[in-house]
């Protein structure tokens, strides 16, 4: 069914920005002349440049739909992804990890994994995480079709193509600096765009006291109804929540997902490299304003049946993901509906254009020229890069199209999504700040917490295992069990690479300097710089606004 | 490193410009709404939002511009 109308001059708006950004990719590409232009937009990127791609890469159309409807689903619980499952991550990235990260040089990831470990190591991140990009770039672009017929009642096979056409030409002109400024364009667009949802919904309402004393009180707080996982709308005790998600879920992603660190090494020294992620911190925990206020006026609205407002219905289950759109539809005037769904439609497409310069990046230095062509000079470099753009989205494409013919693939992605980072973190981690893990441990510790993490996927999926063993408690919902079950595959990951670490042969002191903590000097850790310059402080005031957050909402 | 390439117009351009126009087409919906109102209208419809936030979506444009005017990236 179509339930927004678009009129002429919102058709206006969204022809403008695929304008824009193919006129981005077009003025860009004259700048972009070597391979480390093309994967690591030159160096050359401030703090903020860097730090606004780098939330942005994560803000996809697919989360503002999914967190809104998860709100009205879960209750304010969904908050944690902004805040604990999000703040502290992304300053410890900042703080600790990012001068390892910075200063070795690396250009990727995996590339870390060879120069702390060793090649095998890096070879099988490289491929697990170029797959889980692929994957996750075509299942954006399935859900992206998927949401612009039901609610524009657009072509599907049209707007996949045009969209999944015009990342490619812009990422394969200009690599990760288009994607980058892509990116920044999006953000502006998604806060003028859907900013104003949530203030007439406010304004509707009442207030904001109102609405968070019209929906459910166990929908309503954060943390103060997390002992008992029966009285919270998502069915979680708050060991899940600071395990699962505030430790495992959240530093496997925030810290080793390619996709956003991508944008840290972006940045022109350290100190900006430093300061990305936490610039990025502030506007991480600025965005429930959107999200979660907006999926608790949803809320309110299908309560009270004077509004006229309901979730669309699909075969009897609601729809949660037509909050976003519903709320759009109700409130937007033209040109205003042009501007909302630009900025989903920027989401979807710089979601999508940040992890196909993530997989060009991985595919082309940590496959490409590690296994197959050691010897390819940079311009060699800058071609594959382009080639790899154009199949990566012909690869995209095919993997929507087979999304669209087998749905449950849907629910996969989660298992694959945690099969990657959740152990990973748990490689980064004991390689950064424990000198003796050995790279034999690092390897087939991390192929133990894959493992792991994919069979119980499957063991919940097929019932071969209950999923009370898994979360700990009768009561559990699935995002419960998610949280839970990175838990359980990082600490196999962290604990069999221990082991096996203890029985291997270590690498020398000599070949670890700079890589791990206590073999790096303490000056390229902190910089002698001014306390109002130093990262340090702004990642205590970042810590200290994530704090006070959690107590109001308690 | 820091890579010299002159010319190069910063992001904070491209974000002024893309605001502007942006702007301009919303607020003038806005403005032939206000003009010609639509039957179909949405919920708080007489607060006339497109024209108001169109204009501060072309402040917002015209602020990075005048930021951004004769900078280049080094």
């Amino acid at each position: 069914m179509e339930m927004i109308r678009l009129g002429y001059i919102d058709w206006i708006v969204i022809a403008t920005y695929f304008a824009f950004v193919l006129g981005i990719g077009y003025y860009l590409k004259k700048f972009t002349t070597s391979d480390e232009d093309f994967f690591l937009a030159g160096r050359r990127n401030s703090s903020w440049v860097a730090g606004l791609a780098f939330l942005s890469a994560n803000l996809g159309a697919l989360e503002l739909l999914g967190m809104t409807g998860n709100t009205f689903k879960y209750g304010m619980y969904v908050a944690h992804f902004y805040w604990v499952g999000a703040i502290p991550a992304m300053l410890f990235l900042a703080i600790y990890m990012m001068p390892f990260y910075y200063s070795s040089r690396i250009k990727s990831i995996p590339g870390y994994l060879k120069v702390r470990f060793d090649e095998k190591t890096r070879v099988l991140n490289g491929f697990a995480f170029a797959i889980m990009t692929l994957l996750v770039s075509g299942i954006n672009l399935y859900a992206m079709a998927l949401v612009l017929r039901t609610f524009l009642g657009w072509d599907w096979d049209i707007s996949m193509w045009v969209s999944a056409a015009t990342v490619a030409i812009y990422v394969a002109m200009s690599g990760l600096m288009s994607a980058i400024f892509t990116e920044i364009v999006q953000f502006f667009l998604i806060w003028f765009g859907l900013f104003l949802v949530t203030v007439f919904g406010i304004v509707e309402i009442g207030s904001l006291e109102e609405i968070f004393s019209r929906v459910p009180e166990s929908f309503s707080a954060l943390w103060s109804n997390s002992a008992d996982p029966s009285q919270n709308g998502m069915l979680i005790t708050w060991a899940g929540i600071a395990l699962g998600l505030g430790f495992v879920l959240s530093f496997g992603y925030w810290t080793t997902d390619f996709l956003v660190v991508q944008r840290a090494f972006s940045a022109r020294d350290l100190r900006a490299a430093r300061m990305t992620p936490i610039v990025a911190s502030f506007f991480k925990m600025a965005l429930p304003f959107i999200v979660i206020i907006g999926g608790l006026i949803a809320i309110v609205l299908s309560q009270d049946p004077q509004s006229g407002f309901a979730l669309l219905q699909e075969e009897g289950r609601l729809n949660y993901d037509s909050a976003l759109p519903l709320l759009i539809a109700r409130y937007y005037p033209s040109g205003l509906i042009g501007l909302g769904v630009t900025a989903l439609l920027a989401g979807f497409m710089a979601g999508q254009a940040g992890n196909i310069s993530a997989f060009n990046t991985v595919w082309t230095y940590d496959i490409y020229k590690a296994v197959i062509n050691k010897k390819a000079s940079s311009q060699h470099l800058l071609w594959m890069g382009r080639i790899a753009t154009v199949v990566g989205i012909l690869i995209s494409i095919v993997t929507a199209y087979w999304a669209k013919s087998f749905p449950t693939i849907m629910d996969y992605m989660q298992a694959i999504f945690s099969w990657v980072n959740a152990p990973l973190f748990a490689t980064m981690l004991l390689g950064m700040f424990v000198r003796w893990i050995t790279p034999n441990g690092a390897f087939w510790g991390l192929i133990s917490g894959m493992g792991s993490s994919f069979f119980l996927f499957m063991a919940v999926k097929f019932e071969w295992l209950d999923r009370t063993i898994l979360t700990l408690s009768n009561y559990s919902s699935d995002m419960a069990a998610n949280f839970w079950r990175a838990w359980w595959a990082w600490l196999i990951c962290f604990t069999m690479t221990i082991l096996i670490s203890l029985h291997t042969k270590r690498k020398p002191d000599a070949e670890l300097e700079g890589l791990v903590i206590d073999l790096t000097k303490p000056v390229s850790i902190t910089e002698k710089l001014p306390v109002l310059k130093k990262p340090e402080f702004y990642a205590l005031i970042s810590f200290i606004i994530f704090i006070v957050l959690n107590i109001y909402f308690w | 490193m820091v890579k010299e390439t002159k010319g190069m117009k910063t992001i904070w351009y491209f974000v002024g410009f893309i605001l502007l126009i942006m702007g301009v087409l919303v607020a003038a919906a806005g403005f032939i709404d206000y003009v010609t109102p639509p039957q179909d209208q949405p919920v708080l419809a007489h607060l006339h939002t497109s024209i108001w936030w169109g204009l501060i979506m072309i402040f917002a444009g015209l602020i990075f511009l005048y930021v951004s005017k004769g900078t280049t990236v080094e």
